[in-house]
Protein backbone atom coordinates (compact mmCIF):
# COMPACT_ATOMS: atom_id res chain seq x y z
CA UNK A 1 0.00 0.00 0.00
CA UNK A 2 1.31 3.94 -0.60
CA UNK A 3 2.22 5.48 2.10
CA UNK A 4 -0.65 7.96 2.11
CA UNK A 5 0.33 9.54 5.57
CA UNK A 6 3.24 11.11 2.97
CA UNK A 7 0.63 11.74 0.44
CA UNK A 8 -2.36 13.55 1.99
CA UNK A 9 -0.16 16.76 2.71
CA UNK A 10 0.30 17.40 -0.84
CA UNK A 11 -3.07 17.92 -1.22
CA UNK A 12 -4.51 21.30 0.43
CA UNK A 13 -8.37 20.60 0.22
CA UNK A 14 -7.96 17.33 2.03
CA UNK A 15 -6.71 19.40 5.00
CA UNK A 16 -10.11 21.28 5.26
CA UNK A 17 -13.57 19.60 6.96
CA UNK A 18 -16.38 18.45 5.10
CA UNK A 19 -19.58 19.20 7.39
CA UNK A 20 -17.11 19.59 10.61
CA UNK A 21 -15.87 16.17 9.87
CA UNK A 22 -12.52 15.36 8.14
CA UNK A 23 -13.27 14.96 4.05
CA UNK A 24 -12.92 11.62 3.10
CA UNK A 25 -13.13 12.12 -0.33
CA UNK A 26 -14.36 8.63 -2.68
CA UNK A 27 -15.54 10.52 -5.65
CA UNK A 28 -12.67 9.69 -7.47
CA UNK A 29 -14.02 8.18 -10.63
CA UNK A 30 -15.58 11.78 -10.64
CA UNK A 31 -12.32 13.92 -10.39
CA UNK A 32 -9.61 13.69 -8.50
CA UNK A 33 -8.32 16.47 -5.96
CA UNK A 34 -4.97 18.73 -7.19
CA UNK A 35 -1.69 18.04 -5.31
CA UNK A 36 0.46 21.53 -4.31
CA UNK A 37 2.75 20.88 -6.62
CA UNK A 38 0.01 21.03 -9.75
CA UNK A 39 -1.02 24.06 -8.28
CA UNK A 40 1.46 26.00 -8.04
CA UNK A 41 2.81 24.80 -11.42
CA UNK A 42 0.08 26.77 -12.65
CA UNK A 43 0.37 29.82 -10.74
CA UNK A 44 4.15 29.52 -11.52
CA UNK A 45 3.34 28.93 -15.26
CA UNK A 46 1.68 32.63 -15.29
CA UNK A 47 3.90 34.49 -12.42
CA UNK A 48 6.86 33.79 -14.77
CA UNK A 49 6.21 32.24 -18.29
CA UNK A 50 2.78 33.00 -19.70
CA UNK A 51 2.69 34.40 -23.26
CA UNK A 52 0.60 32.76 -26.16
CA UNK A 53 2.36 29.68 -27.78
CA UNK A 54 3.95 28.86 -31.01
CA UNK A 55 3.88 32.04 -32.35
CA UNK A 56 5.76 34.70 -30.06
CA UNK A 57 9.36 36.14 -31.51
CA UNK A 58 10.51 36.63 -28.16
CA UNK A 59 11.88 34.88 -25.27
CA UNK A 60 8.47 34.75 -22.81
CA UNK A 61 6.45 33.36 -26.06
CA UNK A 62 9.44 31.21 -26.17
CA UNK A 63 9.33 29.63 -22.56
CA UNK A 64 5.67 29.57 -23.05
CA UNK A 65 5.71 27.25 -25.67
CA UNK A 66 8.58 25.46 -24.39
CA UNK A 67 5.77 24.58 -21.40
CA UNK A 68 3.16 23.82 -23.30
CA UNK A 69 5.19 21.18 -25.52
CA UNK A 70 7.07 20.11 -22.37
CA UNK A 71 3.67 18.65 -21.34
CA UNK A 72 3.06 16.88 -24.61
CA UNK A 73 6.23 15.06 -24.06
CA UNK A 74 5.08 14.15 -20.89
CA UNK A 75 2.10 12.97 -22.27
CA UNK A 76 3.35 10.98 -24.60
CA UNK A 77 5.72 9.41 -22.46
CA UNK A 78 3.42 8.04 -19.16
CA UNK A 79 1.06 6.34 -22.16
CA UNK A 80 3.78 5.48 -24.68
CA UNK A 81 2.59 7.33 -27.43
CA UNK A 82 3.35 6.35 -31.26
CA UNK A 83 4.56 9.43 -31.55
CA UNK A 84 4.75 13.10 -29.29
CA UNK A 85 3.31 14.47 -32.39
CA UNK A 86 0.65 11.55 -31.82
CA UNK A 87 -0.19 13.56 -28.42
CA UNK A 88 -3.17 16.19 -29.40
CA UNK A 89 -4.47 18.62 -26.43
CA UNK A 90 -8.62 18.57 -25.66
CA UNK A 91 -10.71 19.74 -23.15
CA UNK A 92 -10.72 16.14 -22.11
CA UNK A 93 -11.96 12.15 -22.94
CA UNK A 94 -15.21 14.03 -24.08
CA UNK A 95 -13.79 16.36 -26.48
CA UNK A 96 -11.49 13.81 -27.74
CA UNK A 97 -13.89 11.29 -28.78
CA UNK A 98 -15.93 14.33 -30.35
CA UNK A 99 -12.83 15.05 -32.68
CA UNK A 100 -12.29 11.50 -33.43
CA UNK A 101 -16.47 10.77 -34.18
CA UNK A 102 -16.34 14.27 -36.28
CA UNK A 103 -12.99 14.39 -38.05
CA UNK A 104 -12.11 10.21 -39.06
CA UNK A 105 -15.60 9.51 -38.12
CA UNK A 106 -17.54 11.70 -40.99
CA UNK A 107 -14.94 11.03 -43.48
CA UNK A 108 -14.77 7.44 -43.31
CA UNK A 109 -18.69 6.19 -42.48
CA UNK A 110 -20.42 5.68 -45.03
CA UNK A 111 -24.59 4.87 -45.00
CA UNK A 112 -25.13 1.08 -43.85
CA UNK A 113 -21.66 0.76 -41.82
CA UNK A 114 -21.86 0.26 -37.95
CA UNK A 115 -19.77 1.22 -34.96
CA UNK A 116 -19.76 -0.31 -32.67
CA UNK A 117 -19.86 0.55 -28.38
CA UNK A 118 -20.16 -1.17 -25.18
CA UNK A 119 -23.40 -1.36 -22.97
CA UNK A 120 -20.78 -0.53 -20.24
CA UNK A 121 -19.31 2.65 -21.68
CA UNK A 122 -19.83 6.34 -20.41
CA UNK A 123 -22.38 8.51 -21.99
CA UNK A 124 -19.25 10.45 -23.47
CA UNK A 125 -18.13 7.39 -25.89
CA UNK A 126 -21.78 6.42 -27.18
CA UNK A 127 -23.17 10.05 -27.65
CA UNK A 128 -20.79 11.05 -30.39
CA UNK A 129 -21.34 8.18 -31.82
CA UNK A 130 -24.89 8.56 -32.03
CA UNK A 131 -24.60 11.69 -33.32
CA UNK A 132 -22.46 10.07 -36.39
CA UNK A 133 -24.43 7.36 -37.08
CA UNK A 134 -27.73 9.36 -37.15
CA UNK A 135 -25.81 11.51 -39.55
CA UNK A 136 -24.77 9.23 -41.91
CA UNK A 137 -27.71 6.66 -41.50
CA UNK A 138 -24.69 4.44 -39.83
CA UNK A 139 -25.96 1.52 -37.22
CA UNK A 140 -24.72 1.56 -33.69
CA UNK A 141 -24.64 -1.27 -32.19
CA UNK A 142 -24.32 -1.77 -28.10
CA UNK A 143 -22.05 -5.13 -27.22
CA UNK A 144 -23.84 -6.26 -24.37
CA UNK A 145 -22.18 -7.12 -20.76
CA UNK A 146 -22.22 -10.21 -18.82
CA UNK A 147 -24.26 -10.60 -15.85
CA UNK A 148 -20.89 -10.05 -13.41
CA UNK A 149 -20.33 -6.67 -15.33
CA UNK A 150 -17.71 -7.16 -18.15
CA UNK A 151 -17.94 -6.89 -21.79
CA UNK A 152 -19.74 -10.06 -23.53
CA UNK A 153 -17.25 -11.55 -25.77
CA UNK A 154 -19.08 -14.02 -27.90
CA UNK A 155 -21.57 -10.89 -28.26
CA UNK A 156 -18.57 -8.63 -29.51
CA UNK A 157 -17.48 -11.37 -31.75
CA UNK A 158 -21.57 -11.44 -33.32
CA UNK A 159 -20.98 -7.30 -33.25
CA UNK A 160 -17.58 -7.78 -35.44
CA UNK A 161 -19.18 -10.02 -37.78
CA UNK A 162 -20.73 -6.38 -39.22
CA UNK A 163 -17.11 -5.52 -40.38
CA UNK A 164 -18.05 -2.50 -38.39
CA UNK A 165 -15.83 0.62 -38.93
CA UNK A 166 -15.25 1.72 -35.46
CA UNK A 167 -15.08 -0.09 -32.60
CA UNK A 168 -15.20 2.19 -29.14
CA UNK A 169 -14.94 1.04 -25.52
CA UNK A 170 -13.80 1.61 -22.39
CA UNK A 171 -10.54 0.62 -20.96
CA UNK A 172 -11.95 0.62 -17.59
CA UNK A 173 -15.71 1.35 -16.49
CA UNK A 174 -16.44 3.98 -14.43
CA UNK A 175 -19.67 2.81 -13.23
CA UNK A 176 -18.35 -0.88 -12.83
CA UNK A 177 -14.88 -0.79 -12.09
CA UNK A 178 -14.15 -3.70 -15.11
CA UNK A 179 -10.79 -3.54 -16.30
CA UNK A 180 -11.29 -4.61 -19.74
CA UNK A 181 -8.84 -6.82 -22.21
CA UNK A 182 -8.28 -3.65 -24.17
CA UNK A 183 -5.40 -5.52 -26.23
CA UNK A 184 -7.54 -8.66 -26.77
CA UNK A 185 -10.54 -6.35 -28.00
CA UNK A 186 -8.21 -4.25 -29.77
CA UNK A 187 -6.96 -7.17 -31.75
CA UNK A 188 -10.15 -8.66 -32.53
CA UNK A 189 -11.61 -5.37 -33.72
CA UNK A 190 -8.32 -4.71 -35.98
CA UNK A 191 -9.22 -8.33 -37.41
CA UNK A 192 -12.67 -7.52 -38.36
CA UNK A 193 -11.28 -4.70 -40.69
CA UNK A 194 -12.51 -1.69 -37.46
CA UNK A 195 -9.97 0.82 -35.98
CA UNK A 196 -10.18 1.53 -32.44
CA UNK A 197 -11.39 4.11 -30.10
CA UNK A 198 -10.38 3.60 -26.58
CA UNK A 199 -11.90 5.60 -23.53
CA UNK A 200 -9.04 6.07 -21.26
CA UNK A 201 -10.57 8.46 -18.55
CA UNK A 202 -10.85 6.05 -15.74
CA UNK A 203 -7.67 3.78 -16.70
CA UNK A 204 -4.86 6.44 -17.23
CA UNK A 205 -5.34 7.63 -13.70
CA UNK A 206 -5.12 4.33 -12.08
CA UNK A 207 -2.95 1.70 -14.56
CA UNK A 208 0.23 1.62 -16.26
CA UNK A 209 -1.03 2.35 -19.59
CA UNK A 210 0.91 1.60 -22.99
CA UNK A 211 -1.14 1.80 -25.54
CA UNK A 212 1.23 0.77 -28.55
CA UNK A 213 0.75 -2.67 -26.09
CA UNK A 214 -2.96 -1.90 -26.42
CA UNK A 215 -2.39 -1.60 -29.74
CA UNK A 216 -5.84 0.53 -30.03
CA UNK A 217 -5.61 3.55 -32.81
CA UNK A 218 -7.40 6.10 -30.70
CA UNK A 219 -7.00 6.71 -27.07
CA UNK A 220 -8.97 9.69 -25.14
CA UNK A 221 -7.67 10.94 -21.66
CA UNK A 222 -8.87 13.32 -18.94
CA UNK A 223 -6.35 15.10 -17.02
CA UNK A 224 -8.44 16.20 -13.57
CA UNK A 225 -9.17 12.70 -13.29
CA UNK A 226 -5.11 12.56 -12.75
CA UNK A 227 -4.26 15.18 -10.63
CA UNK A 228 -4.48 17.80 -13.20
CA UNK A 229 -7.04 20.66 -14.00
CA UNK A 230 -10.00 20.58 -15.24
CA UNK A 231 -9.79 21.23 -18.96
CA UNK A 232 -7.09 19.27 -19.56
CA UNK A 233 -7.14 16.50 -21.55
CA UNK A 234 -5.38 14.96 -24.70
CA UNK A 235 -6.29 12.88 -27.48
CA UNK A 236 -3.56 10.07 -28.34
CA UNK A 237 -3.12 8.66 -32.15
CA UNK A 238 -1.45 6.74 -34.60
CA UNK A 239 0.17 9.33 -36.18
CA UNK A 240 -0.71 8.17 -40.09
CA UNK A 241 -4.34 8.38 -38.95
CA UNK A 242 -3.53 11.97 -37.83
CA UNK A 243 -2.35 13.16 -40.98
CA UNK A 244 -4.98 11.79 -43.19
CA UNK A 245 -7.75 13.06 -41.50
CA UNK A 246 -9.35 16.51 -42.02
CA UNK A 247 -9.19 19.28 -38.79
CA UNK A 248 -11.63 19.60 -35.91
CA UNK A 249 -12.07 23.30 -35.58
CA UNK A 250 -10.95 25.86 -38.03
CA UNK A 251 -9.08 28.85 -36.50
CA UNK A 252 -5.40 30.01 -35.78
CA UNK A 253 -2.44 27.87 -34.69
CA UNK A 254 -4.22 24.50 -36.93
CA UNK A 255 -3.22 26.38 -40.62
CA UNK A 256 -0.45 26.76 -42.81
CA UNK A 257 -1.33 29.14 -45.17
CA UNK A 258 -4.60 31.15 -45.87
CA UNK A 259 -6.29 31.97 -48.72
CA UNK A 260 -8.79 34.60 -49.62
CA UNK A 261 -10.63 30.84 -50.28
CA UNK A 262 -9.23 27.66 -48.67
CA UNK A 263 -6.48 27.05 -46.80
CA UNK A 264 -3.69 24.36 -46.60
CA UNK A 265 -3.54 22.81 -42.99
CA UNK A 266 -0.75 23.00 -39.72
CA UNK A 267 1.40 19.81 -39.24
CA UNK A 268 0.18 17.44 -36.54
CA UNK A 269 -0.84 17.34 -33.89
CA UNK A 270 -1.45 21.18 -34.66
CA UNK A 271 -3.60 20.57 -37.16
CA UNK A 272 -6.20 19.73 -34.54
CA UNK A 273 -5.16 22.75 -32.12
CA UNK A 274 -7.17 25.63 -33.86
CA UNK A 275 -7.36 28.94 -31.11
CA UNK A 276 -4.83 29.54 -28.58
CA UNK A 277 -4.73 26.25 -26.60
CA UNK A 278 -5.19 26.10 -22.22
CA UNK A 279 -1.75 26.19 -21.55
CA UNK A 280 -2.14 26.44 -17.89
CA UNK A 281 -3.88 23.15 -18.44
CA UNK A 282 -1.44 21.61 -20.38
CA UNK A 283 1.38 22.95 -17.58
CA UNK A 284 -0.88 21.17 -14.90
CA UNK A 285 -1.10 17.89 -16.48
CA UNK A 286 2.81 18.00 -17.19
CA UNK A 287 3.42 18.30 -13.44
CA UNK A 288 0.13 15.95 -12.44
CA UNK A 289 2.14 12.86 -14.47
CA UNK A 290 5.51 13.94 -12.79
CA UNK A 291 3.72 13.18 -9.41
CA UNK A 292 2.00 9.92 -10.33
CA UNK A 293 5.25 8.80 -12.23
CA UNK A 294 7.22 9.44 -9.01
CA UNK A 295 4.70 7.45 -7.03
CA UNK A 296 4.94 4.71 -9.68
CA UNK A 297 1.61 3.94 -11.75
CA UNK A 298 1.87 -0.32 -10.60
CA UNK A 299 1.72 0.69 -7.00
CA UNK A 300 -1.33 3.03 -7.16
CA UNK A 301 -2.97 0.19 -9.12
CA UNK A 302 -2.34 -2.08 -6.79
CA UNK A 303 -3.31 0.41 -4.11
CA UNK A 304 -6.71 0.79 -4.96
CA UNK A 305 -7.37 -2.70 -5.67
CA UNK A 306 -6.21 -3.31 -2.19
CA UNK A 307 -8.68 -0.32 -1.05
CA UNK A 308 -11.27 -1.66 -3.32
CA UNK A 309 -11.02 -5.79 -2.43
CA UNK A 310 -11.51 -4.25 1.06
CA UNK A 311 -14.36 -2.00 0.62
CA UNK A 312 -16.13 -4.87 -1.36
CA UNK A 313 -15.58 -7.19 1.62
CA UNK A 314 -16.72 -5.12 4.34
CA UNK A 315 -19.77 -3.81 2.83
CA UNK A 316 -20.63 -7.27 1.23
CA UNK A 317 -21.19 -8.53 5.54
CA UNK A 318 -23.75 -5.79 5.72
CA UNK A 319 -27.01 -7.50 4.78
CA UNK A 320 -28.72 -5.60 2.22
CA UNK A 321 -25.86 -4.27 0.17
CA UNK A 322 -25.53 -4.83 -3.29
CA UNK A 323 -22.30 -4.65 -4.59
CA UNK A 324 -22.19 -4.63 -8.79
CA UNK A 325 -19.12 -5.39 -11.67
CA UNK A 326 -17.07 -8.37 -11.54
CA UNK A 327 -15.08 -10.12 -8.89
CA UNK A 328 -11.56 -9.76 -10.96
CA UNK A 329 -9.87 -7.18 -12.87
CA UNK A 330 -11.42 -4.47 -11.57
CA UNK A 331 -10.55 -1.38 -10.32
CA UNK A 332 -10.90 1.16 -7.28
CA UNK A 333 -14.20 1.92 -8.03
CA UNK A 334 -17.22 -0.10 -5.79
CA UNK A 335 -20.87 0.49 -7.08
CA UNK A 336 -23.44 -0.65 -4.34
CA UNK A 337 -27.26 -0.01 -3.34
CA UNK A 338 -28.27 -1.23 0.09
CA UNK A 339 -31.76 -2.33 0.66
CA UNK A 340 -34.22 0.33 -0.83
CA UNK A 341 -32.23 3.19 0.35
CA UNK A 342 -32.34 5.36 -2.90
CA UNK A 343 -28.67 6.05 -3.59
CA UNK A 344 -28.85 9.97 -3.46
CA UNK A 345 -30.55 9.57 0.45
CA UNK A 346 -27.65 7.24 1.07
CA UNK A 347 -25.07 10.42 -0.53
CA UNK A 348 -26.54 12.70 1.60
CA UNK A 349 -26.48 10.54 5.04
CA UNK A 350 -22.65 9.80 4.25
CA UNK A 351 -21.61 13.55 3.54
CA UNK A 352 -22.88 14.12 6.76
CA UNK A 353 -20.09 12.22 7.76
CA UNK A 354 -17.96 14.34 5.83
CA UNK A 355 -17.62 10.87 3.05
CA UNK A 356 -18.15 12.23 -0.32
CA UNK A 357 -19.54 9.66 -2.64
CA UNK A 358 -21.71 9.61 -6.17
CA UNK A 359 -25.12 8.75 -6.36
CA UNK A 360 -27.12 8.07 -9.75
CA UNK A 361 -26.57 7.10 -13.13
CA UNK A 362 -23.06 7.49 -13.48
CA UNK A 363 -23.29 8.82 -17.29
CA UNK A 364 -24.07 5.06 -18.02
CA UNK A 365 -27.94 4.81 -18.71
CA UNK A 366 -27.85 1.83 -20.81
CA UNK A 367 -25.74 0.20 -18.42
CA UNK A 368 -28.07 1.22 -15.17
CA UNK A 369 -30.93 -0.40 -18.01
CA UNK A 370 -29.39 -3.69 -17.92
CA UNK A 371 -28.41 -3.58 -14.30
CA UNK A 372 -32.20 -3.10 -13.43
CA UNK A 373 -31.39 -0.09 -11.10
CA UNK A 374 -32.52 3.84 -11.53
CA UNK A 375 -28.76 4.62 -9.95
CA UNK A 376 -26.00 3.36 -7.76
CA UNK A 377 -23.73 4.65 -5.12
CA UNK A 378 -20.35 4.17 -6.20
CA UNK A 379 -16.85 5.02 -4.14
CA UNK A 380 -13.95 5.27 -5.91
CA UNK A 381 -10.87 5.11 -4.62
CA UNK A 382 -7.38 7.47 -5.27
CA UNK A 383 -3.50 7.72 -3.99
CA UNK A 384 -4.31 9.69 -0.90
CA UNK A 385 -7.51 7.10 0.16
CA UNK A 386 -6.95 4.76 2.83
CA UNK A 387 -8.08 2.02 5.62
CA UNK A 388 -9.02 4.93 7.64
CA UNK A 389 -11.66 6.49 4.60
CA UNK A 390 -13.12 3.05 4.07
CA UNK A 391 -14.13 2.69 8.25
CA UNK A 392 -15.76 6.08 7.43
CA UNK A 393 -17.86 4.81 4.68
CA UNK A 394 -18.77 1.69 6.21
CA UNK A 395 -19.65 3.52 9.65
CA UNK A 396 -21.87 6.18 7.30
CA UNK A 397 -23.36 2.82 5.31
CA UNK A 398 -24.55 1.57 8.69
CA UNK A 399 -26.17 4.66 9.54
CA UNK A 400 -28.05 5.39 6.77
CA UNK A 401 -29.27 1.53 7.95
CA UNK A 402 -30.44 2.67 11.08
CA UNK A 403 -32.03 5.95 9.64
CA UNK A 404 -34.38 4.37 7.25
CA UNK A 405 -35.21 1.26 9.24
CA UNK A 406 -33.18 -1.36 6.70
CA UNK A 407 -32.76 -4.55 8.68
CA UNK A 408 -29.39 -5.27 10.22
CA UNK B 1 -25.39 23.21 11.67
CA UNK B 2 -28.33 21.17 10.79
CA UNK B 3 -28.66 17.77 11.35
CA UNK B 4 -29.68 14.34 9.53
CA UNK B 5 -32.75 14.39 11.56
CA UNK B 6 -34.16 17.81 9.91
CA UNK B 7 -34.50 16.60 6.78
CA UNK B 8 -35.36 12.93 7.31
CA UNK B 9 -38.46 13.72 9.52
CA UNK B 10 -40.13 10.79 10.89
CA UNK B 11 -43.56 12.18 8.22
CA UNK B 12 -40.79 12.26 5.64
CA UNK B 13 -39.56 8.56 6.21
CA UNK B 14 -43.21 6.97 6.80
CA UNK B 15 -44.16 8.73 3.56
CA UNK B 16 -41.47 7.28 1.85
CA UNK B 17 -42.20 3.55 3.16
CA UNK B 18 -45.63 3.83 2.51
CA UNK B 19 -46.52 6.65 -0.38
CA UNK B 20 -50.16 7.83 -0.13
CA UNK B 21 -52.03 8.03 -3.86
CA UNK B 22 -49.23 5.81 -5.14
CA UNK B 23 -51.77 4.61 -8.02
CA UNK B 24 -52.66 5.47 -11.47
CA UNK B 25 -55.52 7.14 -11.97
CA UNK B 26 -57.86 5.45 -14.42
CA UNK B 27 -59.98 8.64 -14.86
CA UNK B 28 -57.47 10.87 -15.48
CA UNK B 29 -57.81 13.67 -17.85
CA UNK B 30 -54.47 15.30 -16.48
CA UNK B 31 -51.10 13.63 -16.96
CA UNK B 32 -47.56 14.86 -16.33
CA UNK B 33 -44.42 13.01 -16.80
CA UNK B 34 -40.76 14.53 -14.24
CA UNK B 35 -37.61 14.21 -14.87
CA UNK B 36 -34.43 14.71 -12.81
CA UNK B 37 -31.96 13.99 -15.17
CA UNK B 38 -28.85 15.09 -13.03
CA UNK B 39 -29.95 11.08 -10.82
CA UNK B 40 -32.32 9.68 -13.34
CA UNK B 41 -35.52 10.34 -11.02
CA UNK B 42 -38.53 9.96 -12.51
CA UNK B 43 -42.59 10.71 -11.59
CA UNK B 44 -45.47 10.11 -13.56
CA UNK B 45 -48.29 12.11 -12.16
CA UNK B 46 -51.74 11.71 -12.84
CA UNK B 47 -54.64 13.82 -11.86
CA UNK B 48 -58.60 13.94 -12.63
CA UNK B 49 -59.76 17.64 -12.92
CA UNK B 50 -63.34 17.93 -12.29
CA UNK B 51 -64.06 21.84 -13.43
CA UNK B 52 -61.61 23.57 -11.37
CA UNK B 53 -61.21 20.68 -8.61
CA UNK B 54 -58.83 17.87 -8.51
CA UNK B 55 -60.75 14.75 -7.42
CA UNK B 56 -58.23 12.48 -7.96
CA UNK B 57 -54.60 12.31 -8.14
CA UNK B 58 -51.96 9.28 -7.98
CA UNK B 59 -48.72 9.04 -9.12
CA UNK B 60 -46.07 6.19 -9.86
CA UNK B 61 -42.07 6.16 -9.84
CA UNK B 62 -40.37 3.16 -12.13
CA UNK B 63 -38.90 0.98 -9.60
CA UNK B 64 -36.06 2.65 -7.79
CA UNK B 65 -36.03 5.60 -9.14
CA UNK B 66 -37.37 8.21 -6.22
CA UNK B 67 -35.38 9.00 -3.34
CA UNK B 68 -36.49 8.99 -0.19
CA UNK B 69 -37.93 12.67 -0.62
CA UNK B 70 -38.88 13.03 -4.06
CA UNK B 71 -41.55 10.34 -3.11
CA UNK B 72 -42.60 11.53 0.45
CA UNK B 73 -42.64 14.74 -1.13
CA UNK B 74 -45.02 13.33 -3.95
CA UNK B 75 -46.95 11.58 -1.88
CA UNK B 76 -47.42 14.18 1.04
CA UNK B 77 -48.72 16.80 -2.31
CA UNK B 78 -51.30 14.29 -3.39
CA UNK B 79 -52.42 14.62 -0.12
CA UNK B 80 -52.18 18.47 0.12
CA UNK B 81 -54.20 18.86 -3.23
CA UNK B 82 -56.55 16.37 -3.31
CA UNK B 83 -60.02 17.96 -3.49
CA UNK B 84 -58.48 21.50 -3.77
CA UNK B 85 -58.55 23.79 -6.64
CA UNK B 86 -56.44 24.16 -9.09
CA UNK B 87 -55.90 27.47 -8.19
CA UNK B 88 -55.20 26.71 -4.79
CA UNK B 89 -53.10 24.08 -5.67
CA UNK B 90 -50.84 26.51 -7.50
CA UNK B 91 -50.53 28.42 -4.06
CA UNK B 92 -49.48 25.41 -2.39
CA UNK B 93 -46.88 25.19 -4.55
CA UNK B 94 -45.72 28.48 -4.57
CA UNK B 95 -45.74 28.80 -0.92
CA UNK B 96 -43.88 25.05 -0.61
CA UNK B 97 -41.11 26.55 -3.39
CA UNK B 98 -41.06 29.73 -1.15
CA UNK B 99 -39.74 27.70 2.05
CA UNK B 100 -37.67 25.78 0.27
CA UNK B 101 -35.83 29.17 -0.87
CA UNK B 102 -35.53 30.22 2.14
CA UNK B 103 -39.44 31.74 3.22
CA UNK B 104 -41.59 30.74 5.74
CA UNK B 105 -42.82 27.40 6.14
CA UNK B 106 -45.39 25.99 3.80
CA UNK B 107 -48.93 25.45 5.94
CA UNK B 108 -49.43 21.59 7.33
CA UNK B 109 -47.69 18.70 6.70
CA UNK B 110 -45.55 20.35 3.73
CA UNK B 111 -43.48 22.01 6.91
CA UNK B 112 -41.80 18.68 7.24
CA UNK B 113 -39.80 19.38 4.14
CA UNK B 114 -38.47 22.68 5.64
CA UNK B 115 -35.42 21.06 6.55
CA UNK B 116 -34.56 20.18 2.58
CA UNK B 117 -33.40 23.76 2.69
CA UNK B 118 -30.53 23.38 5.03
CA UNK B 119 -29.29 20.25 1.84
CA UNK B 120 -29.45 22.43 -1.36
CA UNK B 121 -28.65 19.62 -3.42
CA UNK B 122 -31.64 17.60 -2.54
CA UNK B 123 -34.02 21.08 -3.18
CA UNK B 124 -34.63 19.54 -6.73
CA UNK B 125 -35.96 16.37 -5.19
CA UNK B 126 -38.55 17.99 -2.72
CA UNK B 127 -40.10 20.07 -6.18
CA UNK B 128 -40.15 17.01 -8.97
CA UNK B 129 -43.72 16.62 -7.68
CA UNK B 130 -45.00 19.86 -7.59
CA UNK B 131 -43.51 20.94 -11.08
CA UNK B 132 -45.20 17.96 -12.59
CA UNK B 133 -47.95 19.00 -10.56
CA UNK B 134 -48.05 22.47 -12.41
CA UNK B 135 -47.55 21.09 -15.79
CA UNK B 136 -50.53 18.90 -15.65
CA UNK B 137 -52.45 21.42 -14.37
CA UNK B 138 -50.92 23.57 -17.41
CA UNK B 139 -52.08 20.59 -19.45
CA UNK B 140 -48.53 20.68 -20.92
CA UNK B 141 -47.49 17.77 -22.82
CA UNK B 142 -44.13 18.37 -22.45
CA UNK B 143 -42.64 16.17 -19.89
CA UNK B 144 -40.98 18.71 -17.34
CA UNK B 145 -37.26 18.68 -15.77
CA UNK B 146 -35.92 19.86 -12.74
CA UNK B 147 -33.19 21.39 -15.13
CA UNK B 148 -35.62 23.80 -17.39
CA UNK B 149 -37.06 24.56 -13.92
CA UNK B 150 -34.99 27.08 -11.81
CA UNK B 151 -34.41 26.30 -8.16
CA UNK B 152 -32.11 28.14 -6.89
Amino acid sequence: MLDTTRIRPDFPILQQKENGQRLVYLDNAATSQKPRRVIDAIVHYYSFHNANVHRGAYALAVEATEAYEAARTAVARFVNAWAREGVVFTRGTTESINLVAASWGRTNVKRGDTVVVTAMDHHSNIVPWQILCQEKSATLRMVEITEDGRIDLSDFGRALEAKPKIVAFPYVSNALGTVNPAAQLSKLAHAAGAVTVVDGAQSSPHLRVDVQTIDCDFYALSGHKMLAPMGSGALIAKPALLEAMPPYHGGGEMIERVWDDRSTWNKIPHKFEGGTPNVEAAVGLGAAIAYLEQLGMEKIAAHEQELARLTIERLSQIDGVTVYGPREHRAGVVPFTYGDIHPHDLATILDKDGVCIRAGHHCTQPLMRRLGVAATARASFYIYNDVDDIDALVTAVRKAGELFGVPA
Amino acid sequence: MSDLSDLYQQVILDHNRNPRNFKRVDLANRKAEGNNPLCGDRIQLYVQLDGDTITDIGFQMPQGSGCAISKASASLMTDAVKGKTAAAAETMFQEFRDMLAGGTNAPGKLAAFSGVRAFPSRIKCANLAWHALHAALQNSAQPVTTESARDF
